[in-house]
């Protein structure tokens, strides 16, 4: 499985807005690319990225060919309640990658 | 006679170039090609798209279209009542008009996303936000590409 780098605070206070920023390694190969051979290299991109707070999604992104290899997605939320935050990377075959990171609120 | 119609035609000809000519200028300069604004049409749903509000963090000359840095701020003050709830990211001159599209909430706290995009040429960028009363807001960029995405094998 693809690897994933989280980085979220170590602790944040309560109200306080906090970023996320998220990588994931994936070619997010286009489908446009050539072969050299007058074919293309085959799609294979992550569709989409959830991302939930104890069950409750904080932030959604659908993804299209544009996005870079290895997508780097930053976004924010505030910080209400702590508890474990999860990532999910779905990809063109349906196949979910997860991770997760605790949310540390004081 | 037959010289005459011949001129005729010739003037014809003349006149209809003119006017393909004219029509090229009075293109605005800022005009979007065809399939970004079908996107963004699919996108609102024909909804009137108000400038402004969105500014389009990305820098203004990028070495290599594989991965440019992008981020997308809408101003709002992210409140149960008013929040942004999508937003949606254009091309103009990649084979696909959608970049990405971003689903926020009332608790995202702030309208920022960041990313990293690839761009196949020299364009204008679009990002159109919604917003929790429904309306459409946009901003756009232009940027030069000097070593396209998709080129090498």
């Amino acid at each position: 499985m693809a690897r994933a780098l989280i980085n979220v605070p170590p602790k944040v206070k309560r109200g306080e807005i906090v970023e996320i920023k998220t990588l994931i390694s994936h070619s997010m190969e286009t489908g446009y690319r050539p072969k050299g051979d007058g074919t293309f290299f085959p799609r294979d991109i992550i569709q989409k990225f959830v991302c939930t707070l104890n069950g409750e999604e904080i932030f959604r992104a659908d993804l299209y060919p544009a996005m870079a290899a290895n997508p780097f997605i930053a976004f924010s939320t505030v910080a209400r309640e702590g508890g474990l935050l999860v990532f999910s990377w779905i990809d063109d075959k349906g196949e979910a990658q997860q991770d997760s990171a605790k949310l540390v609120v004081e | 006679m037959s010289g005459s119609t011949a001129n005729l035609s010739r003037r014809s000809a003349l006149l209809a170039g003119a006017g393909a000519l004219s029509t090229l200028i009075v293109r605005p300069v800022g005009a979007t090609t065809d399939t970004m604004q079908a996107a963004i049409r699919e996108f609102s749903g024909g909804a009137q798209i108000v400038p402004g509000r969105v500014t389009l963090d990305i820098p203004p000359l990028v070495e290599n279209g594989n991965s440019v840095p992008l981020t997308v701020t809408i101003d709002s003050p992210m409140t149960e009542k008013e929040f942004v709830k999508v937003i949606a990211v254009f091309n103009e001159k990649n084979p696909q008009p959608n970049i990405a599209t971003f689903h926020l909430n009332a608790r995202s706290g702030r309208a920022r996303v960041s990313t990293r995009i690839r761009l196949g040429d020299s364009q204008n960028i679009v990002a159109v936000a919604q917003l929790s009363d429904g309306s459409l807001w946009s901003g756009s960029a232009e940027l030069i590409v000097t070593l396209p995405a998709c080129i090498e094998n």
